[in-house]
């Protein structure tokens, strides 16, 4: 119970004084999970309009595969990436390894099909409804695509942070291709665990509260600013 | 004159999943006119309509306009027994369909501010379309619709649920867009309406195209039997 109340007060602690440790840290999660999230919905939004929209052979399969991939083992994925990009592997000559841009990459990976899953689960309603209408407007597939997108983007915007919440909590994948390198690869994931492997538990959970609260406060400040369930509004 | 019509169906059929729900239906609809589609529920007024629009997979036959599809595929609209709302304000909604054929926003805005004032929702045009009352979403839809200036005008229904005054409101407005040329083919229940506005009925039963006469005709002295109980109230199926 006092490693807790420990950890809370040396969390705040850590906040109010401004850590420059700390905000170095924070400002990397950040960094490294807002580009892997930007470059997953691009990926993973239209694709999964796209699955909602197109009928094609092996649809259903592409489904069930993106469905099951939102269960890949995180480290699985840090393993599968350390290869490709390690010296030897077919994209070493890029010297990503131990990069934030290989944790970008990791995270990437882990998110798309959460992203896109979600994503087509909800598009795939609003085209139920939209469906005779679009179709009887003699719309192309890309104006199906991007008025879905559009009409859709409250629900698109919960995958998004569903991605969000995934990638900035990750920890096994990024500790494997990024390293845990101090002032490079260092995030507040790896930074926690490498605490409690010291035994250090009180600043441990000190950036374990700065994480949750980083996660709460960008979660509420979106909602905010897109006004999601305000009466009267889609 | 509408230079896709006439419209001819030959040998038309619709199935799904191995059951026939339209045909073989052979008719043709000639240039002028507002066509009514009755029969009783489940007939397939709806699969019929949405038969010519091209929605729906012909099993069987032809269904030609005097144009190719796809120039005949643009000059169409439908307009939905229950209107389809675009999760969007009542400006967008009926911006909608010019701005997909790439009409400048400024235009499509102006173009929207004018319908809007046509069909009184001038006060809510920048309010969501889904705070709209049952009548003004099938007007708006309406008019979403005919802003395209369809040269065909496809209309399932779309006073099923209206009240006497919605109604006269959305004849006032088809009856305009029939007078500015525009050809019109509405499934309707109601025979009030259909001695209104048809100048010929098509009457459907099970699929089958029982009789396709001028109105007057239909309502005075129709040639089937079922057409005759259907006039006259009685329950058929």
């Amino acid at each position: 119970m006092s490693d807790i109340l420990d950890g809370v007060m040396q969390g705040i602690w850590l906040l109010v004084t401004l850590d420059p440790e700390l905000i170095e840290i924070t400002l990397r999660s950040l960094r490294i999970t807002v580009s892997a999230l930007l470059i997953a919905s691009a990926i993973a939004l239209p694709l999964g309009a796209l699955l909602a929209v197109k009928r094609f052979r092996f649809r259903r399969v592409v489904i069930a595969v993106m469905n099951a991939l939102m269960g890949l083992p995180p480290v699985v994925v840090g393993l599968c990436v350390y290869i490709i990009l390690s010296r030897s592997g077919p994209l070493g000559v890029l010297g990503l390894l131990f990069t934030p841009s290989a944790m970008v990459i990791a995270q990437v990976i882990i998110i798309v099909p959460l992203v896109a899953s979600i994503a087509h689960q909800s598009l795939r309603d609003l085209w139920s409804e939209y469906h005779d209408l679009l179709i009887s407007m003699n719309t192309s597939q890309w104006q199906r695509i991007s008025t879905l997108l559009w009409d859709g983007r409250r629900a698109l915007l919960t995958a998004s942070l569903a991605g969000f919440g995934r990638a900035i909590g990750e920890v096994g994948a990024i500790m494997v291709v990024g390293g845990n390198i101090d002032h490079v690869t260092r995030v507040l994931t790896t930074a926690i665990a490498l605490e409690t492997g010291k035994g250090d538990f009180g600043l441990a959970l000190g950036l374990g509260f700065v994480l949750i609260f980083m996660a709460l406060s960008v979660n509420l400040a979106i909602h905010y600013l897109t006004r999601t369930e305000v009466e009267g509004r889609w | 004159m509408t230079s896709m019509m006439p419209l001819v169906v030959e040998k038309a059929q619709v199935r799904r999943r191995g059951k026939v729900l339209i045909g073989p239906v052979n008719f043709t609809l000639r240039t002028l006119g507002f066509t009514i589609v009755m029969g009783p529920n489940g007939s397939g007024k709806t699969s019929l309509l949405r038969m010519l629009h091209g929605v729906v997979r012909l099993a069987d036959g032809t269904v030609s306009w005097a144009c190719d599809e796809i120039s005949a595929r643009a000059k169409q609209a439908f307009v939905f027994q229950n209107p389809v709302m675009l999760r969007r304000s009542v400006c967008d909604n009926l911006t909608y369909p010019l701005r997909i054929q790439n009409v400048p926003r400024k235009i499509a805005n102006a173009e929207a501010e004018r319908w809007a004032a046509r069909i009184g929702l001038t006060q809510v045009l920048t309010r969501s379309a889904a705070v709209l009352s049952g009548g003004e979403k099938q007007k708006l839809a309406l008019a979403r619709a005919l802003i395209r200036k369809p040269e065909v005008l496809f209309l399932d229904e779309p006073c099923a649920s209206l009240d006497g005054r919605a109604t006269r409101e959305i004849e006032t407005l088809l009856l305009q867009a029939s007078a500015d040329g525009t050809r019109i083919i509405m499934a309707t229940h109601d025979m009030g309406q259909a001695r209104r506005l048809g100048s010929e009925v098509l009457f459907i039963l099970q699929g089958k195209l029982h009789e396709f006469s001028p109105a007057e005709v239909f309502f005075e002295n129709p040639k089937t039997d079922a057409a005759r109980a259907f006039l006259n109230g009685d329950i058929i199926e």
